[in-house]
């Protein structure tokens, strides 16, 4: 038996969840999630809290499957994770914060999304009043000529708002330590009651940069809660906007990365590629993110005829141009000797995150959500999934350059076989519980979602990729220079505001 | 490199003159500033971006200005990294409570005269966040704002407009020619 098969059977079934599995543990059942964890049986997928309960996604990656497993919390606490399993360790920051439940012996109990700043504290359990907050302890680093550099939450570009404090030795990084919560909004506290269509807008807008991805996770959680099944154009349709989402990105983090190596030619031309696409987006669709398009029971808007010419031309394009590009990259001395051997992930480190998208696949960790565990219409389409072993900067713009092209070719042969029909359905009164796990193009984005018996948002939560990457920023630029942090932290692109809510 | 190089000097420029918007929102958006105002800042304006919070959907359409279409440098704009430099705080996204102290640092730390433009429907006023306990609203919330530029995210050449007419009476853009010299073509 698969350890996953191992542990739904030593819990009670709830019933309901779709399309996977939950089970009710007691606390040695959940402590033992920490020893599978902790041995690699299992895959964390995501650990988030209610006002009286905690949850865990776990993913047996050999078995391919994936289940929730719950632990009620009466008393307000619950055996820690992360004292096994380091990935854990910052979810369990983040439940204390919103929901006051105080995971036992975890190994790090400072705050985490809470800074002092909010109305009150706990904003999601029993809310207490706001006490004045203790200066934020950063982790120690000491020797001799260690000084410390503190940078942000305002950083020199356009970029989203973080704390990164280091710990150098001259030129190199000792430590690297991140603070973040800068960006919390508090959006699963304004999902919690809000409509269907209300929580879809919101989840669209946790990440910007993924709003389409956001939106198909939260459509599918919706849908499979509600047992929904939507019609066949519209999967066809969601995937068109998804891979266009990926392209658009891509390019912008290729361009963006060489930048920060100091070579601005490579940005400027992928920065035309990325408008390109944005531009076609906005022809197709009328918005040039693609927001608020995919929505629970299908998509708010088709495909015209004259509108799918419009992306052949694009793809025509991208194939004229990226070619050029890409042997810019490889043909570039200078350029690759910033990129190659810059900031290792250890293909161990990687898995054990279980970090997704470009980060887990530049570091051997071959997943990913499309084909497992899979959803409509990737079935019916030829992809690869590029994997590296090298872990370093220059793997991370290899796997991005090499799913522009799975991308540009899953496009085509969406055009190719999008079947005629209906784009969207009516929802069903009533409630449930549904679960997806969509790739975006960071990586896998989890979504969970509890809807009452009016259809209202009981609870959702929303797992951003960045979870599972930012501790691995951390790991990757120990011991290289201060210099190539920026581009390190690029070819990572977390999202702050995703990983913040 | 150098036949990509090559290829871009030959090739036509992509940048484009900014299409004429709704004369009313133009019209509006002049009347925040006063003309002596506008007289110190000249053409040139330096902008500080300040994310508060948002959902990185306007950062993407803020850095598309510096792309070879919008070229924003062409019209005396540019984003600066040190709120010294700035004559201008653009703000993005509902201003956390966690971020109200950065906000408020980085707008002391600017010289005056001083002016804040509240970018997207979230900075104007907390946007879809509105209501959150994690939320102080928009940018008004933190800093006196000047003017305010609508969307979700605004497109880039809504913010382009919008900029401009912080430098310049609007009617000189509905001719759609940028001021000063007319940019020598760019790589395409
Ligand atoms: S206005 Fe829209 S794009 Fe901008 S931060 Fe708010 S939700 Fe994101």
């Amino acid at each position: 038996m698969g350890a996953l098969e191992d542990l739904l059977a030593s819990g009670a079934p709830v019933a309901g969840p779709a399309p996977w599995p939950r089970v009710v543990l007691d606390a040695v059942g959940w402590t033992a999630i920490g020893e599978a964890l902790a041995e690699g049986a299992l895959s964390l997928a995501a650990l988030w809290g209610e006002a009286d309960a905690v949850h865990a996604a776990l993913l047996d990656e050999t078995a391919a499957s994936l289940a929730v497993a719950t632990l009620a919390c009466p008393d307000g606490r619950f055996p820690s994770l992360g004292r096994r399993h380091a990935a854990a360790i910052r979810p369990e920051r983040a439940i204390r914060d919103l929901f006051g439940l105080v995971a036992e012996a975890a190994p790090d109990a400072r705050p985490w999304l809470d800074h002092g700043c909010w109305a009150a504290r706990q904003p999601l359990g029993r809310a207490l009043p706001q006490e004045p907050a203790a200066p934020y302890a950063f982790l120690p680093a000491e020797g001799e000529g260690l000084h410390r550099m503190a940078v942000g939450p305002v950083h020199a570009g356009i970029i989203e708002p973080g704390h990164f404090r280091f710990a150098v030795n001259g030129e190199t990084v000792v430590r690297l330590e991140t603070r973040l919560g800068y960006a919390h909004k508090g959006i699963e506290a304004l999902m919690q009651g809000a409509t269907i269509e209300r929580a879809a807008g919101l989840a669209g807008r946790t990440s910007g940069d993924s709003t389409v991805a956001y939106a198909l996770a939260f459509a599918r959680a919706a849908e499979a809660a509600l047992g929904v099944a939507v019609p066949a154009r519209a999967h066809w349709l969601r995937a068109l906007m998804a891979e266009l989402e990926r392209l658009a990105n891509h390019f912008g983090d290729i361009g963006a990365i060489c930048n920060d190596a100091g070579f601005a030619l490579m940005l400027a031309h992928c920065a035309i590629l990325r408008e390109r696409v944005l531009r076609t987006a906005d022809h197709c669709f009328g918005h040039r993110l693609m927001r608020d398009l995919v929505v629970p029971g299908g998509v708010a808007l088709d495909l015209e005829a004259p509108a799918a010419a419009s992306v052949r031309d694009l793809l025509a394009e991208i194939h004229r141009q990226f070619p050029r590009l890409i042997a810019l990259y490889e043909g570039t001395a200078s350029l690759q000797d910033r990129t190659c051997g810059t900031g290792i992930v250890a293909p161990g480190l990687a898995r054990r995150f279980a970090a997704g998208g470009y980060v887990g696949r530049a570091s051997g960790r071959d997943f990913d959500a499309r084909r497992m565990p899979g959803y409509q219409p990737y079935g019916q389409l030829r992809f690869e999934v590029p994997v590296f072993e090298r872990g370093d900067v220059d793997a991370r713009v290899w796997v991005r350059i090499r799913e522009v092209e799975q991308s540009l070719s899953l496009l085509a042969q969406i055009l190719q076989a999008m079947p005629p029909g209906a784009i969207r359905v009516n929802l069903p009164p009533g409630g449930g519980e549904g679960m997806a796990l969509v790739e975006g193009f960071r990586g896998d984005i989890f979504a969970w979602l509890s809807l009452d018996a009016a259809g209202r948002v009981r609870r959702c939560h929303l797992r951003d990729p960045s979870w599972f990457h930012w501790p691995l920023v951390e790991a990757a630029i120990e011991g290289n220079i201060v210099a190539d942090f920026p581009l390190c932290n690029k070819s990572f692109n977390c999202s702050y505001s995703g990983h913040d809510l | 490199m150098r036949t990509l190089l090559f290829r871009s000097l030959i090739a036509t420029p992509l940048s484009q003159p900014l299409p004429p918007g709704p004369e009313v929102a133009l019209d509006t958006l002049a009347t925040c500033l006063d003309g002596a105002a506008r007289r110190r800042l000249g053409r040139s304006l330096a902008i500080r971006a300040l994310d508060a919070g948002s959902c990185n959907g306007c950062e993407l359409e803020l850095n598309a200005l510096s792309n070879a279409f919008y070229d924003l440098e062409r019209f005396g704009l540019r984003f600066v990294a040190s709120p010294r430099h700035a004559d201008v705080l653009l703000v993005t996204g509902p201003v956390t409570a966690n971020m109200r102290e950065a906000l408020a640092r980085t707008y002391q730390a600017m010289p005056g005269p001083k002016w804040v433009v509240a970018a997207g429907a979230c900075a104007i006023d907390g946007g879809a966040f509105a209501g959150s306990y994690a939320v102080l609203g928009g940018a008004a919330a933190g800093v006196p704002v000047d003017l305010r530029l609508p969307g979700c995210p605004p497109r880039p050449h809504e913010l382009l407009r919008g900029l401009l007419a912080l430098m310049d009476p609007p009617r000189r853009h509905d001719a759609g020619d940028p001021p000063g010299d007319r940019a020598a073509p760019r790589s395409a």
